[in-house]
């Protein structure tokens, strides 16, 4: 799985640009910039997408949503599928915003 | 033999129980593009 | 569970709708679905839209696809998808290209929420024009080089998919290609006008083949109007290869009718209104058809056919209009048994309700004020008008 790029030790937040619609069995996202659909399987999955902002990082925004530790790798799978549809996105690189992104690149990966 | 962290499983029925698992993600991604109607 | 069985027993609001803004239409195209030409004067009034886009924000509908008719073809036209995409509504919408001027096609460059479709039914006016009139080629074609100009990221180019076209494929692929644009194939139905060219015009059982062939080896080319009783053929197509007519969509049309889907504009398929109190959400949730549609399915005389979980048993529209009963193959079936069941012998092996529909299908359709064809008649073409039904 690609997940090159994905630092779960990072803040992140659902793009500006994704639509969240809670359904009974989940959530459909729609992201008007890529116009693609996605499908959230799980109420707690939800709940961890539209709380991520609010916490310094992916893992505490797990605790908070009460993922437990057996279920964590599967999330950490679905975020970092999320994130690589750019669904996901880490606070501090704004779509477009290719300074911040350079930035936050450089001072993760320590290479251009 | 791979290196898994995981046991090779013992037989057929348990192999395809764990492909199963392994591979159910909690996203699904989703094209209604073959849905009448949809521009 | 697996999203699909979700999406087949229906959604709380759809995900996106067909919303036909008008029958009023430049052009007469043999093969309208909507049969349109003359505008309705029962029309949704620009107030009235706007309350629908009210609603469908209010239901997180992600986005609407207008079309009709020709829907610039309304004066309020743009304001109103400004008014869409103000609540976080998006637009695509389906043109014949009439509107799209060079400073229009600016206008659409910028934003992520409205996206644009051209129609186009053949790769050289002579093929195209024989089905959309005169002219249209050019204004299709002249829409789509100011949208390239204007750098109109990934516009769409929608064929709808005849015998005298499928061997224009890859043709149209390189023209999508050149533009940069997408390429986006549709079925064509047995509806509105089609229903007097369907016969002369739908692929053959070998085009159908061919086509699929192609599909499969052209994965980036959309087919929005679902081709997945191809499916039964062998690889499945990309997609959710089902109907979701009353469940994941739906259609409005111009005067505020709520349909099934844009295939099957007739009473038979009527959920509500619109105008009616609780408007469309109340439609969309309690309409007895779309009730109906939402549960478990008889697979009738499919049942024991092994294509069935690829087919699905094929596109309801395209059995009304044929006359068929809609627990039975669809007239396109890949293993024929919709075309044996068109057949002189067939029709008297249907059942009462199957010769029931055979009449009130070709009768209803056309006399039932669904018809908004421009009384000058349709573009004169090469193709026999003979009636799908009675012609045998």
């Amino acid at each position: 799985m690609a997940t090159g790029g994905f630092d779960p030790g990072r803040r992140y937040r659902r793009a500006p640009e994704v639509a969240v619609r809670p359904e009974p069995f989940g959530a459909l996202l729609y992201h008007f910039g890529t116009r693609r659909l996605s499908f959230l399987k799980t109420a707690a999955l939800v709940r961890v997408v539209t709380t991520l902002e609010e916490h310094p990082d992916v893992h505490a925004a797990l605790d908070a949503a009460g993922v437990t530790p057996a279920q964590r790798r599967s999330y950490l799978v679905a975020l970092a599928d999320l994130a690589a549809s750019g669904t996901i996105e880490t606070v501090g690189e704004a779509a477009g915003d290719a300074v911040g992104e350079a930035a936050g690149e450089a001072a993760g990966e320590g290479s251009p | 033999m791979p290196s898994d962290e995981t046991p090779q499983p013992a037989t057929e029925d348990a192999a395809a129980v764990e492909a199963g698992l392994v591979e159910e993600s909690l996203v699904e991604e989703v094209s209604i593009d073959g849905m009448c109607g949809v521009y | 569970m697996k999203l699909t069985e979700h999406l087949t027993h229906g959604l709380a609001a759809p995900i996106c709708l067909t919303w036909e803004l008008t029958y009023a239409c430049n052009l007469a195209c043999v093969h309208c679905l909507s049969a349109s030409g003359r505008r309705d004067p029962r029309e949704l009034s620009t107030a009235e839209c706007r309350a629908v886009v009210d609603e469908l924000a209010r239901m997180q509908v992600f986005y609407v696809n207008i079309g009709g008719g020709e829907p610039t073809a309304r004066r309020d036209f743009w304001g109103l998808i400004d008014y869409a995409v103000a609540q976080r509504v998006g637009v695509k919408f389906s043109t014949n290209g009439l509107r799209i001027t060079p400073d229009r096609a600016r206008r659409l460059a910028g934003g992520d929420l409205v996206d644009v479709q051209i129609s186009l039914d053949g790769a050289t006016a002579e093929v195209n024009d024989a089905v959309r009139g005169p002219g249209s080629y050019h204004t299709a074609l002249r829409a789509m080089r100011n949208l390239a100009d204007a750098g109109c990221r990934q516009f769409k180019i929608s064929i709808v998919v005849t015998r005298h076209n499928v061997s224009q494929l890859e043709e149209l692929k390189a023209l999508a290609d050149g533009f940069g644009a997408q390429l986006r194939i549709t079925r064509l139905r047995p509806s509105g006008r089609g229903v007097d060219s369907w016969d002369e015009l739908h692929p053959t059982a070998e085009q159908q083949r061919e086509l699929h062939r192609w599909l499969v080896a052209h994965g980036d080319v959309l087919t929005g109007d679902s081709f997945f009783h191809l499916g039964a053929l062998g690889d499945p197509l990309p997609g959710l290869n089902l109907c979701g007519a009353g469940r994941v969509v739906c259609l409005i049309d111009p005067v505020g009718d709520v349909y099934a889907c844009p295939f099957a504009i007739h009473s038979q398929f009527l959920a509500g209104n619109v105008r009616s109190p609780g408007g469309f959400a109340a439609v969309w949730r309690d309409s007895e058809l779309f009730a109906d549609l939402r549960r478990p399915r008889s697979r009738g005389a499919c049942a024991s056919c092994g294509q069935y979980d690829a087919c699905r048993g094929g596109c309801m529209a395209a059995k009304f209009f044929t006359g068929l009963p809609l627990d039975g193959p669809d007239p396109e079936c890949v293993r024929g048994l919709g075309e044996a069941a068109l057949t002189a012998a067939g029709r008297e092996a249907l059942t009462a309700a199957g010769r029931e529909a055979l009449t009130a299908a070709g009768e209803a359709a056309l006399t039932a004020g669904v018809d908004h064809s421009r009384r000058s008649g349709p573009v004169p073409v090469s193709i026999g008008t003979g009636r799908l039904r009675g012609s045998r």
